[in-house]
């Protein structure tokens, strides 16, 4: 078995995670699902500059070969800012059940459909 | 000065006027009176300073690029028909500026009036003096809105803003559909230049797209200027301030679709198309609107109907596509703005000393106000086109061309309509002044307090009075070479010879004028019979039924919303998943390069390795199966993330390991505190169909995904840039941690970006919680009751202590973290996060209270301290002739230390460090308390109360028991 079908799999894994946990009724699950789907676009975006070991983007006179460090300089501001997009969907949703009560997604219930002519 | 120098200024003028004004709004409304009255006032000093060399024939225009790409430029002209509209804007413009000092009274929003005044004064004049399509299309928009501001200025009266509305969903409308038929027509013609235009007659009129050019155009036009069938938005825009109609309603704005005509006018016209559209709407309008005016009985709705009318008539005068015709509109133009502004402003005079509008109250007003008796009764007669008064000749050049048109075959049809219409305008003219300043008073009340106001007041219509009688008297004189000049321009060719005078000889046009008198003033005699007959008949609202139609829309398109935009979220995920994996599988399907595994020699894989992904899908497994038990799934996740940052040590990136590592934490965190107030075991809600429906899309997705990912896995890369990375890194930027480098400095662009939109997510959280304690959300968090189980002791003594020993520790290496990372693994995002860890770890060990009260700089000061230290880094290279984001290093020694090295790059880090450290600070810190803030308001709010019942009773009262316990939360 090869460390690239590992990781390819490992991305379908996290992705199917991912959609199916985004696609459930409640908040929590969707940003759990969120977090997958981060995850996996993050994992991808890395796996784009190919799989190197021992090879750090680490500049040397000695060292003639390195991994690809652009994939992991644009990976590295994605996980910071998944992070602040994870933390504002994880506010909203509290806000959304605090102000509601409920922390439904599906919004079928068209009962509260406010009608605003007057 | 310049010549486009001064056009700019002319345009720009009012603009800034409108600035200062609204910058000084709180002040006196003399002040702003005088600084609108002095921009109109130095407007038209300018354009008179280039009026000689206008009418000579010198065609003066600028252009500067603006948007080059789309063919904008921010090009101005100035011809005569510009001219004498500018001329017309600033002049009554002027009038009005100071008639509206004396009219509005001390406590009205008079700096919002006259700043939106001097905003639609400059849109008009960009109007006339656009030199590019694209431009006045801009300004033409310009004008609706802020026309709807005017219209709108009594915002507590719902008939001025319903007034506005329509008057802006019929103007702006039209206004949409005139960009549809500019922008084809600037498209046939190849140019959106108006020069260029003008000179490609032949082009568009032979092109197929001209009948559809033309409508648009027409539509946009005949919105603005009140053509029937859209007239009906003028009568409840006079809900405007008096002087807004005056200006906007009779002189300006709604000249602006004739004004457009004439623009047009010699690529546009000369078609028969051209005339049966315009002339028939023309003709249609001048007799409705006449019709409708005779029966009005508010001032100001017979002055919009008699407009609707006259506008009509320049309509059907541009229509008939003559240069004879062009010269009586142009003329006619001239005419009535002068005596139409001097009725609007008779009509605000009457109703502000008698308090009614209502012309049947009304009569007998010469006898107590003698100079508006004379100012009013001379402009009607102007109107009703009495000799020997301005608008004598132009109606006598309209009937006179009126018999040189034949229109649907029909040559009697035009001079008989023109014939009735001048005998209806006689009608209501001779009505308004009869009715209002002779015969007897009909109701003593406001008869009784009238008298002539102050000379402000009068002086404005005064004027354009004396305008209206000269232009009868010495018409050559006064208007000759402009109306000769203006006429050249409209019909885009030399200037007209012509002869204006009042007396054109014995020929039929003076037999169909004399005609309109002689019916016209027995309708007058026979009002009450007329209006009772007219009264009888059915009559269509217009209002009611753009009202009705309105409402149909509204609910059309509440329909639609609802039915493609149902408010689940669930379904809009799904339709977009959807569309992305098959755009996947679609790419996947036609792209070529071989098959599904590439060439590339493959990495084999140890146990551990193996063993780690069967952790991974396990834990993912468990995180998706697991749903009810949402604080074990946490710890799965985070064994996902762990496992994530494993493998990105093992492929040779230690800087992302760090960071998928600290920013776990705080996620986990974060997660752990969300949960605290959310339901920890819900019941499940999908059905198992939707279950199975999902699960297909999901292992479809994983396929998709895992498939392109081995997909690329397995090809070798193309070669990137990352090689000039690498070999820069040291020699460029003093760094040898390429991953820090490219952050701080090769795309040092991006990262600024990214640590904006990181600091702008925080400030969202923190402006989302920090209003949480209010409202229904307050409500239900006061109510809130912890569900977990407790720990007796809220502190350990050992989780406190040994936190305060690390907090110094984690510090150090925060910052070690944070100086190494120019050359290993480090840097400000890794330092920012586990400094947060650190801080994050006393909040948890030791309370919300007693560590915020030990925190000396705030997160909101971070946050915006980052980024300035960001941008002010980068400028700095600014100064020292480098491009934005530069960056400089050099190697200094100091004894002991030995060598080391500074680059500016470590500011800009530390701009990112801060960043970083404020938003996840502010997000986690914030979310930590806000139960307890909830209540702590609460308590507060109810001592309060209970402070105020006891001042009132002066007795002990029991606590107060929860005014409203809302439901609590069941799932």
């Amino acid at each position: 078995m090869s460390l690239e079908f590992l990781v390819a799999s490992g991305i379908g894994v996290l992705v199917a995670g991912g959609i199916y946990l985004a696609l459930r009724g409640r908040t929590f699950q969707v940003v759990l699902g969120l977090t997958l789907f981060s995850y996996a676009v993050n994992l991808f975006l890395f796996a784009s500059g190919r799989l190197v070991v021992d090879r750090p983007p680490i500049w040397s006179k000695a060292v003639n070969e390195y991994t690809d460090p652009l994939p992991q300089a644009l990976v590295l501001t994605a996980i910071v800012i998944t992070f602040g997009m994870t933390a504002l969907a994880v506010i909203l949703m509290l806000r959304s059940f605090l102000e509601t009560g409920s922390d439904q997604v599906d919004g079928d219930s068209t009962e509260e459909h406010e009608d605003e002519r007057s | 000065m310049p010549i486009s120098l001064t056009l700019f200024s002319l345009a720009a003028l009012p603009f800034a006027a409108a600035l200062l004004i609204a910058a000084c709004a709180d002040r006196g409304k003399a002040l702003h009176a005088m600084v609108a009255a002095g921009a109109s006032a130095l407007g038209l000093a300018l354009l008179l300073s280039v009026a000689g060399e206008v009418l000579a024939g010198v065609n003066v225009a600028v252009s500067a690029a603006w948007v080059p790409a789309i063919g904008l430029d921010f090009s101005l002209m100035i011809d005569p028909l510009g001219l004498m509209f500018a001329g017309l804007i600033l002049g009554i413009g002027l009038l009005i500026m100071i008639f509206a000092h004396f009219y509005l009274a001390k406590g009205e929003a008079t700096g919002r009036f006259f700043a939106s005044l001097m905003l639609f004064q400059g849109s008009m004049l960009g109007i006339v003096l656009s030199g590019n399509i694209l431009l006045l299309l801009v300004f033409w928009e310009l004008t609706s809105l802020s026309s709807f501001l005017l219209i709108g200025f009594w915002r507590d009266k719902a008939e001025a803003r319903q007034g506005a509305r329509m008057a802006l969903a019929i103007t702006g409308g039209g206004g949409l559909v005139l960009i549809a038929g500019m922008l084809m027509l600037g498209i046939v013609a190849g140019s959106f230049d108006l020069m260029t235009i003008l000179a490609s007659a032949e082009v568009v009129q032979a092109s197929p797209l001209y009948p559809v050019i033309l409508v648009l155009i027409l539509i946009g036009c005949f919105t603005k200027s009140a053509q029937f069938p859209f007239h009906f938005w003028l009568p409840h825009a006079m809900a405007a301030p008096t002087p807004v109609s005056a200006y906007l309603h009779s002189a300006t704005m709604v000249k602006a679709g004739v004004f457009l005509l004439a623009r047009l006018w010699p690529v546009l016209a000369g078609t028969d198309l051209y005339t049966i559209l315009v002339a028939g709407t023309g003709m249609v309008t001048m007799l409705l609107g006449a019709w409708v005016a005779l029966f009005r009985h508010d001032l100001k709705a017979i002055l919009a109907y008699s407009t609707i009318s006259q506008l009509g008539l320049l309509v059907m005068l541009l229509g008939f596509s003559l240069e004879a015709a062009a010269i009586a509109a142009v003329l006619h133009i001239l005419n009535h703005a002068a005596f139409k502004a001097a009725l609007f402003m008779t009509a605000g005079i009457v109703d502000h000393e008698t308090g009614t509008r209502d012309i049947r109250h009304l009569g007998g007003l010469a006898k107590v106000m003698p100079i508006t008796a004379i100012i009013g009764t001379l402009a009607a007669l102007a109107m009703a086109g009495i000799p020997p008064l301005g608008g004598f000749i132009s109606k006598e050049m309209m009937l006179y061309e009126s018999l040189n048109v034949s229109l649907f075959g029909l040559p009697w049809l035009v001079p008989v309509v023109a014939t009735v219409a001048a005998t209806l305008s006689v009608g209501y003219s001779l009505r308004f002044a009869a009715h209002l300043f002779f015969g007897r008073p009909r109701d003593p009340v406001p008869h009784g307090k009238a008298h002539d106001p102050g000379a402000g007041m009068w002086a404005a219509p005064a004027v354009l009075v004396v305008i209206a009688v000269l232009l009868g008297l010495m018409p050559m004189l006064l208007a000759g070479t402009l109306v000769s000049a203006v006429a050249g321009a409209v019909i885009g060719g030399p200037a007209p010879e012509l002869g204006l005078s009042l007396w054109h000889g014995v020929n039929l046009a003076l037999g169909m004028s004399a005609l309109a008198i002689l019916v016209g003033a027995l309708l007058l005699w026979r009002h009450a019979r007329v209006l009772r007959w007219s009264e009888s008949m059915r009559h269509a609202d217009a209002k009611a039924l753009f009202e009705r139609a309105m409402a149909v829309t509204d609910e059309a398109v509440r329909k639609l919303v609802v039915a493609v935009h149902r408010p689940s979220l669930q379904r809009m995920v799904f339709a977009v998943l959807v569309v992305v994996v098959a755009l996947v599988v679609e790419g996947a399907s036609t792209a070529g390069g071989g098959g599904f595994t590439g060439p590339r020699e493959l990495l084999p894989a140890s146990p551990v390795a193996i063993l780690a992904w069967l952790l991974l899908v396990a834990a993912t497994i468990a995180v998706v199966s697991e749903e009810r038990q949402r604080f074990r799934v946490l710890v799965y996740i985070s064994v996902i993330g762990l496992i994530i940052a494993l493998a990105f040590v093992h492929f040779s990136a230690p800087d992302l390991a760090l960071t998928q590592i600290s920013v776990e934490v705080v996620t986990i965190l974060l997660l752990l505190l969300a949960l605290n107030l959310l339901p920890k075991q819900p019941k499940l809600l999908s059905s198992p169909s939707r279950r199975l429906r999902d699960g297909a899309l999901a292992t479809v997705g994983g396929l998709v995904f895992g498939g392109a990912a081995w997909a690329m896995l397995t090809r070798n890369p193309n070669d990137p840039i990352s090689a000039f990375h690498l070999a820069n890194s040291y020699s460029g930027g003093g760094g040898t941690n390429v991953v820090n480098v490219t952050l701080v400095d090769f795309r040092a662009f991006d990262t600024l970006g990214e640590i904006i939109v990181l600091g702008i997510a925080g400030l969202v959280i923190y402006a989302l919680l920090d209003t949480t304690s209010r409202g229904a959300a307050g409500a239900r968090l006061r109510t809130w009751q912890e569900d977990m189980p407790h720990s007796p002791e809220s502190h350990p003594v050992m989780f406190v202590m040994s936190t305060r020993i690390l907090l110094p520790m984690v510090l150090v290496a925060g910052i070690f973290i944070f100086l190494r990372g120019h050359n290993e693994p480090g840097g400000g995002f890794i330092a920012g996060l586990v400094v947060a860890i650190a801080f994050l770890l006393q909040y948890l060990a030791s309370g919300f209270d007693w560590t915020d009260a030990r925190r000396k700089v705030g997160e909101h000061v971070l946050i915006g301290f980052g980024v300035l230290v960001a941008v002010l880094t980068g400028l700095g290279s600014l100064a020292f002739g480098a491009n934005f984001l530069s960056t400089a290093f050099d190697h200094f020694t100091l004894p002991l230390v030995g060598e080391f090295e500074l680059a500016t790059a470590l500011l800009f880090d530390l701009g990112v460090f801060s960043v970083v450290l404020g938003a996840v600070m502010l997000a986690l810190a914030q979310l930590s308390h806000i139960a307890q803030r909830a209540a702590r308001a609460h308590a507060a709010h109810e001592a309060e109360m209970r402070a105020e019942m006891r001042r009132e009773t002066g007795a002990e009262l029991r606590p107060l028991l929860p005014a409203e316990r809302p439901e609590e939360p069941s799932r």
